[in-house]
């Protein structure tokens, strides 16, 4: 980067048109606050809740215009949760699709008309509504999606398995994955602001590992709830709003790769990388309000845990265990899959001769993502790896990590 | 720090965008310029310099300030024609983001989808972007840097764009002005404008513009 993150005045830019301090159009009991104060400032309350119920609680504070649903219970009530927001008044328009893909594309329809606009999918789910996100990402919608992850192969599998993720990586879409309920309340409503940023416009999805998150209770802390996120400002778009002679809206009918000759493939490559550019963009918005695309711990050790999501969670408890038997491991914390961390990940494990990668995934798609950018990335082990809706008890990592550093016994 | 220099080009069959090459935009009251952020005032003294050293400068207004949607576009719009005097420099519009077919008139218009055209046709070797929605414009400017050696500048009502080798951000009326009183200053202190002469859209076409969709 040309100009390093100014962590200590992290205040995002919101609109001129904000309308601070006026009541919701939709709640009268609701107040726009500034985003600032919401993330930053406010008091909060400590609320036990499930994943789900914190997505409707983000949601209810997200001055959100629309909310397409297909309810793929029981992956998440989340969907059935915030119908329940819409009757009681707190978003503008709330219905249900007729498939996955139909919601992706009701999503993409709204977001064209200048409504601030979520959905909530998982698993097969996802991979049915795929042809969408490039969609979304290339007509430079700033949509909000959250991906309960669960399994997406055959046979089917409604328990937590992260593979999904591997393939919204290059939509052109943010994706941030979240480790607990609390990352996921603070990622679903802090990504909406930075989503909406005119540099960067483009959507995001904030996922999170299925039953792990959406089903447990958890402690989170909440702002008040007459505390509002300020309305989309459509004017702040970096594209013309819903103009049918217009790409990108013009394209859906005649595309202008259509033409084949060299400036029609040089206009779209061009359109592909300025997408691409818009999620690097947002790595500046992002820092400042997340603190940091990653969180570290004890980087001096020689052994890292390297992940994201509820991995994490299961990695810090063996760093605990570990530790007990004199074994320091450090954690670095992946919080933004796209923009990707690389000069964050680099500067981390710069001193690491172990990089362990575990995942809940069969594929092992993050230890690859990791190998990619770090010079001698034979010190990266692969795994432990569970999926298909395994647990992955903090005792596996704690073996793994010993059998890979020769301490493990025999009869391990 | 990233080394990437955001330059004029020609730089590539296909150059990449400059913010996956580590280029930052900039924050309120600073500018960009090659790839350093810079005072936004540094902005100002350079852009004015590269007009005046052209042969043939040129704004290039967008939808945002050529069509009457606000009172404070049609001040932007007439802030505009004071640089333009001031330089002075042609205007060729980009009205809108159409794709022209069966081809673009560069002699008076622009477009996003192939701004080399319009650049090459005219020898354009400075310009700047005004009212342009942001997407269009970081489209147009790499791929002039990607083919041509027009110096590119942005005037950008939102964020600023670092695909431009010079840009400002949450452009205002007060703002052109201050590039127009720049460019004045220069003047009044003997930096002669370099440009060939001109006629403000010289060929007086008629257009017969048929839709492709027709």
């Amino acid at each position: 980067m040309n100009k390093k993150v100014d962590f200590e005045n992290r205040r995002i830019l919101g609109s001129k048109h904000l309308k601070i301090g006026e009541t919701s159009r939709y709640h009268k009991d609701q107040v726009y606050t500034d985003p600032h104060e919401i993330f930053f400032e406010a008091e909060t309350k400590p609320s036990f809740v499930t994943g789900s119920e914190v997505i409707r609680d983000a949601l209810k504070r997200a001055s959100l215009d629309c909310f397409v649903a297909y309810p793929i219970t029981p992956q998440s009530e989340a969907a059935a949760l915030v119908g329940e927001l819409f009757a009681e008044g707190y978003l503008g328009e709330y219905f249900r699709g007729e498939s996955e893909f139909a919601v992706m594309g009701q999503c993409a329809g709204a977001s064209f008309g200048g409504a601030r606009t979520s959905t909530t999918t998982a698993g097969p789910g996802t991979m049915r509504a795929m042809e969408n996100f490039p969609m979304w990402a290339g007509s430079r919608l700033p949509i909000q999606i959250t991906v309960t992850c669960r399994g997406i192969n055959s046979p089917l599998s409604i328990q937590p398995d992260t593979l999904e993720i591997y393939y919204l990586l290059e939509t052109g879409m943010m994706v941030w994955h979240a480790e607990s309920a609390q990352d996921l309340f603070d990622f679903i409503l802090k990504g909406i602001i930075v989503a909406e940023q005119p540099d960067v416009h483009v959507p995001i999805a904030v996922c999170c590992d299925g039953f792990f998150v959406t089903h447990t209770k958890d402690t989170v802390n909440l702002p008040p709830e007459h505390m509002v996120l300020p309305p989309y400002d459509p004017y702040r778009s970096p594209v013309p709003c819903m103009d049918m002679e217009c790409p990108p809206v013009r394209m859906m009918r005649d595309p202008f790769i259509m033409k084949s000759n060299y400036i029609h493939y040089a206009t779209h490559a061009s359109w592909q990388q300025e997408v691409h550019a818009a999620v690097d963009r947002s790595r500046k918005h992002a820092n400042a309000i997340l603190d940091g695309l990653i969180e570290t711990e004890n980087l001096d050790c020689e052994i890292l845990l390297v992940s994201s999501g509820t991995a994490v969670s299961q990695g810090r408890e063996a760093i605990r265990l570990l530790g007990k038997e004199g074994i320091d491991v450090g954690l670095v914390k992946i919080k933004t899959l796209r923009p990707f961390p690389k000069e964050e990940v680099l500067e981390a494990t710069k001193n690491a001769k172990h990089i362990i990668v575990p995942e809940f995934n069969v594929t092992g798609w993050m230890a690859r993502e990791i190998k990619s950018i770090i010079p001698n990335n034979e010190r990266v082990m692969e795994g432990p790896h569970v999926c298909g809706g395994m647990t992955m008890p903090s005792e596996v990592i704690v073996e793994e990590i010993k059998k890979h550093l020769g301490l493990a016994k025999k009869s391990d | 720090m990233s080394g990437y220099q955001v330059k004029p080009g020609p730089e590539a069959f296909l150059p990449p965008s400059a913010s996956s090459m580590g280029i930052v935009l900039p924050d309120p009251g600073e500018g960009h310029i090659e790839g350093r952020i810079v005072p936004e005032d540094e902005a100002y003294e350079l852009a004015a310099r590269k007009f005046l050293e052209a042969k043939v400068p040129t704004l290039f207004p967008g939808p945002l300030v050529l069509w009457h949607w606000n009172d404070n576009a049609a001040e932007k719009a007439k802030a505009i024609k004071r640089l333009a005097e001031a330089i002075p420099a042609r205007i060729i519009p980009m009205a809108d983001y159409r794709p022209k077919y069966p081809k673009i008139i560069p002699e008076v218009e622009i477009n996003p989808n192939h701004p080399n055209l319009t650049i090459w046709h005219n020898k354009i070797d400075a310009c700047i972007f005004i009212g342009v929605h942001c997407h269009q414009a970081n489209l147009a400017l790499k791929i002039i840097r990607g083919g041509t050696s027009c110096y590119t500048m942005a005037m950008c009502a939102q964020a600023g764009h670092e695909d431009a080798c010079l840009s400002f951000r949450d452009a205002s009326v007060a703002k052109i002005d201050k590039l127009t009183e720049t460019v004045l200053r220069l003047k009044k202190e003997g930096v002669k404008s370099q440009g060939d002469e001109f006629k403000q859209f010289r060929n007086n076409y008629t257009v017969s513009y048929k839709p492709s969709y027709e």
